[in-house]
């Protein structure tokens, strides 16, 4: 066993469990408990569960019934129609402006997931299978640049979106008003998620055989074209665990998106709309609740359709900053 | 290391060809002209990119948010994907001698120079403000230093974080080490054992704190039913209501229990990922010649995966340093005493505009880092000295 964070190879260790060595004979004596390690096990399930649960059960509840007893009391009624509302999830959509911030959380997450790719992927190849000087110290620095925590950046790219930046009079980046839009949400997303996709595709990337890009040089391959018809085809699952990282990433971000987008209704993101309706009406749980959840349902789906995905690109961003 | 590639065998190496034209080159222009290449191709692709996006953007601006987004798919793909190609394009139409010098930064140049607008510059520009003033421009030495290490709410933030830093990766590496463990020996049911514990993984930290505040929901007594999960259960017992939230020092413990919670999945994910590369021979051979089950824990399983423990306790290291979302969400940091580093940065940075002492917080943190960063290099040289 390797240190981790144990990086994407090309083969694939599946750290859900699910492509374990099947079991062989004798294996259950060394292995295996009983009742307590299943009992346990559940115990803790169940405790996990309990927080996220609450906010399901209370999202659909009325208001008047959530304001006067526990959400709990409601699983006795499971059945009484009395109990349940779909209301909730209007008002909040609706009057408390999660339509339009849902839609924001899609505008700024896409685009923030697909750029540093496309940069990302030319940079990995480059560092994989490409003959420079300097090679190795700059990969070494993207490693360094892992852990930098963005608060480090925050006020410098601040400052470049709402005032440029000159050195001696020469404006070397000039004013743009980037502050507030998508363009510098964007962009800064891109940047900072830049060194986990350099690092998490230049370790798949460097570890696709040799032999297969040799023979496509023989062929008469030039870089560029190796890169396009050969390594993006085959690098398909360390794009995609990054992708899905990255998305969940900016998706649950509140920090980049609070200082550069703000808290402006029209142009909020999901997780500020939660934050600051937590600061106006943070008793009003009928509403917080299904906010909250609206704010959760594409993440758990993404979560639950693409978990071994997700799982590599999380275990490989384990050195990320 | 498996991953050089010897030098592309379409690259003539000293062939009579070049032989003519080295007479014909000039000493110096080598010397200047193939940096000056380099650095111009390294820079150019961003650039475009850039104009390229403002450009589409400023002519959209009034333009509904989904052309928009398609848009910058298009553009942010497609027309990176162009600016690379023509960067190459250009490159093939060099003098030959010149080409493959060039080619890597064209590929490598764009991400680079990303990182160091945004990343490197950003970093060596607030070491600069944080020894400025309000604005971050009139130069104040240490003043601002001098408040981090003496203002009261600061101090109580740097012991907070330490207490985040401590109890938080112990905790949760702990428990997804144990559950690990114990669900490595389920016989059915592992996978969807450990999908629900990871599960809360996926969620934002705003959304966890919001569902925490729901079970540390406190009303006074007499001011209603208590809807608080754990209230509802003191109540249902006969005691009295505790204001989780507000009762210092505990409430810190309060709210890195909604981190931990969050964090035991990825601890247990990769712990498990490394107990199951334990070979099956070592385990029983310590069975066979007596081992208790707890011994065979201690004295096997978790030296073997130690390396990793360091890993994912680093990882939740930094994560506590930087643990901002859930404190600010829950609020009322001030009166409950719950600041951390993180969220006193953005405090003064963003809410207050003091540029200066943000910037002076947001390097503790960077400093805090540091010995992280040469550990995450020095274990990637040896990774790859193995390879």
């Amino acid at each position: 066993m390797s240190t981790a964070p144990p990086p994407i190879r090309p083969v694939d260790v599946d750290v859900a469990g699910q492509r374990e060595a099947p079991p062989r004979a004798g294996d259950e004596d060394v292995r295996k408990g009983g009742w307590l390690v299943r009992i346990t096990v559940i115990v803790i399930v169940v405790l996990w569960m309990v927080p996220t649960l609450g906010v399901l059960v209370t999202s659909f509840r009325r208001e008047a019934v959530v304001d006067t007893s526990g959400w709990w009391e409601a699983l006795a009624h499971l059945f009484d129609s009395s109990e349940w509302t779909l209301e909730n999830y209007r008002l909040a959509l609706d009057t408390g402006g999660f339509e339009n911030a849902f839609l924001n959380s899609l505008a700024v997450t896409i685009p923030a997931t697909v750029i540093p790719i496309a940069i990302a992927a030319f940079a990995a190849y480059a560092f994989s299978w490409m003959d420079f000087r300097g090679r190795y110290v700059m990969f070494v620095a993207v490693v360094g640049l892992l852990v930098v925590p963005l608060q480090m950046a925050l006020i410098p790219i601040l400052r470049l979106y709402t005032g440029g930046a000159s050195i001696g009079g020469a404006t070397i980046f000039p004013d743009l008003d980037l502050n507030g839009t998508y363009l510098g949400i964007w962009l800064a997303h891109t940047a900072f998620g830049l060194p986990l996709a350099v690092y998490l595709l230049r370790n798949y990337i460097g570890a696709l055989p040799s032999s297969i890009i040799e023979s496509a040089r023989i062929d008469g391959a030039d870089h560029f074209t190796i890169f396009w018809r050969l390594i993006v085809p085959l690098s398909v699952p360390a794009l995609a665990a990054f992708a899905i990282f990255q998305f969940l990433w900016v998706w649950n971000d509140l920090l980049v998106a609070y200082i550069f987008l703000g808290g402006g209704r029209e142009t909020r993101v999901l997780t500020i709309a939660l934050q600051s309706l937590v600061g106006s009406r943070g008793e009003n749980w009928h509403l917080l609740t299904s906010a909250a959840f609206i704010s959760m349902a594409l993440p758990l789906v993404v979560f639950f359709s693409l978990q071994r995905y997700f799982v590599r690109g999380l275990t490989a961003g384990a050195v990320k900053g | 290391m498996t991953t050089t590639v010897e030098k592309p065998p379409a690259e003539p190496e000293p062939s009579p060809k070049p032989l003519r034209v080295a007479e014909r080159e000039h000493p110096l222009t080598r010397v200047v002209a193939v940096p000056l290449m380099r650095i111009v191709s390294a820079v150019v692709i961003p650039i475009a990119g850039f104009v390229l996006l403002y450009l589409t953007f400023d002519a959209m601006r009034d333009f509904d948010r989904f052309v928009l987004v398609g848009a910058a798919i298009v553009v942010g793909v497609g027309g990176i994907f162009l600016l690379y190609w023509a960067a190459n394009w250009t490159v093939d139409v060099l003098p030959e001698r010149y080409r493959e010098d060039v080619r890597p930064y064209v590929f490598v140049g764009p991400a680079l120079v990303i990182l160091a607008v945004f990343l490197i510059y950003p970093v060596i520009n607030t070491i600069i403000i944080s020894f400025g003033d309000r604005q971050g421009d009139g130069f104040v030495g240490l003043d601002n230093y001098e408040f981090v290490f003496t203002d009261e709410s600061m101090r109580r933030s740097i012991r907070n974080t330490f207490g985040w830093i401590l109890i938080v990766p112990v905790v949760a590496t702990s428990i997804g080490l144990a559950f690990a463990t114990l669900a490595d020996r389920l016989r059915r049911g592992e996978a969807v054992a450990k999908s629900l514990i990871f599960l809360p993984m996926a969620i934002s930290f705003v959304g966890a704190a919001v569902t925490w505040r729901l079970i540390y929901s406190f009303r006074p007594e007499g001011f209603g039913t208590q809807i608080g999960l754990l209230n509802g259960i003191k109540q249902g017992l006969g005691m009295s209501p505790t204001p989780w939230l507000q009762e210092t020092p505990w409430n810190n413990l309060m709210l890195m229990v909604i981190m931990i919670w969050m964090q035991v999945g990825f601890a247990m994910v990769v712990l498990s990922a490394a107990i199951k590369s334990i070979p099956d021979e070592i385990i029983e051979a310590a069975r066979i010649d007596g081992a208790s089950e707890l011994q065979v824990f201690r004295r096997i399983v978790v030296p073997s995966i130690a390396p990793t423990i360091a890993v994912v306790a680093t990882y939740m290291i930094i994560n506590a340093m930087k643990v901002f979302d859930i404190v600010f969400v829950i609020g009322g940091a001030e009166t409950n005493e719950t600041e951390v580093i993180a969220e006193r940065m953005i405090r003064w940075f963003f809410l207050s505009n003091h540029d200066g002492r943000g910037a002076a917080i947001a390097v503790i943190l960077f400093v805090a880092v540091i010995p992280v960063m040469f550990w995450n290099v020095r274990r990637f040289r040896e990774q790859e000295a193995i390879r």
